[in-house]
């Protein structure tokens, strides 16, 4: 039966207990790519010069991979609780932060 | 919708980011397991951000025959695709969670298919710039 307009659908015959499993390894999944883009931002900052500017740079790559983890590692914290809360908009707005981070960098690099 | 109407609900869908408690004060708290999915797919598109992002970088490193100009034009436009994806990604699991939360009907969005236009043209022109780049 479709549940009435205005409610929330709701879903009785799977498992509930998978859904904070399957969103933890989303973000380990996450975590991984992140490493690689990080450490593909690293090496385009090594071999672009001399040691200076370019230990910074690889500085801020890994800067931003680590804020990266520090955000999963929370989240993955809570969604270990009974019935876990919904990711915070500020949760959101850091993983953007952190992506849009690699990418600045990446275009001063290339420039 | 209006472009003033469409301008102005992109004005709230940012405002919101930037207020976090707003979008939990409205409308019921859903079920959490429609939130987690939701969640995933925010994550499932930060990948495909990581991946473009990834990409760029590879076209900078990995493409070295080319001119400067060629590699460097094709490698800031995959990062600023990137961008693109994260923001959206951010804009679309607010509003897909504030429409959960009031019952309404899921957003709609052009966003995957004019990315997958954007990628297109973007391959097209590499393999045309490395096919020249090795004929000439």
């Amino acid at each position: 039966m479709a549940p009435p307009p205005g409610l929330p659908p709701v879903e009785t015959d799977r498992d509930p207990g998978l859904q904070p499993e399957r969103t933890r390894l989303a973000w380990r999944r996450t975590t991984l790519t992140c490493l690689v883009t990080a450490v593909l931002a690293m090496r385009q900052a090594l071999r672009s010069g001399s040691s200076g500017p370019a230990v910074a740079a690889v500085g801020l790559a890994a800067l931003a991979f680590l804020a990266f983890l520090l955000l999963a590692h929370v989240r993955i914290q809570r969604l270990g609780a009974a019935r876990p809360p919904a990711m915070p908009v500020r949760t959101a707005a850091a993983v953007a932060v952190c992506m849009v981070a690699l990418a600045v960098f990446g275009t001063a690099v290339v420039w | 919708m209006s472009d003033i109407g469409r301008l102005r609900a992109a004005r709230e869908s940012v405002l919101l980011w930037f207020a976090p408690a707003k979008v939990q004060e409205e409308g019921t708290t859903p079920d959490y397991r429609f939130s987690l999915a939701n969640e995933r797919t925010f994550l499932a598109w930060i990948r495909t951000a990581l991946a473009l992002i990834g990409g760029g970088f590879a076209v900078d490193q990995f493409l070295t025959d080319l001119s400067h100009w060629a590699r460097a034009s094709l490698a800031v436009a995959l990062l600023a695709a990137g961008v693109a994806c994260t923001l959206r990604a951010v804009n679309h699991w607010v509003r897909c969670e504030r429409a959960m939360r009031l019952g309404t009907n899921l957003p709609v969005s052009r966003f995957p298919a004019v990315l997958a236009v954007v990628v297109a043209v973007l391959s097209v022109a590499m393999v045309a710039v490395v096919l020249f780049g090795w004929a000439g």
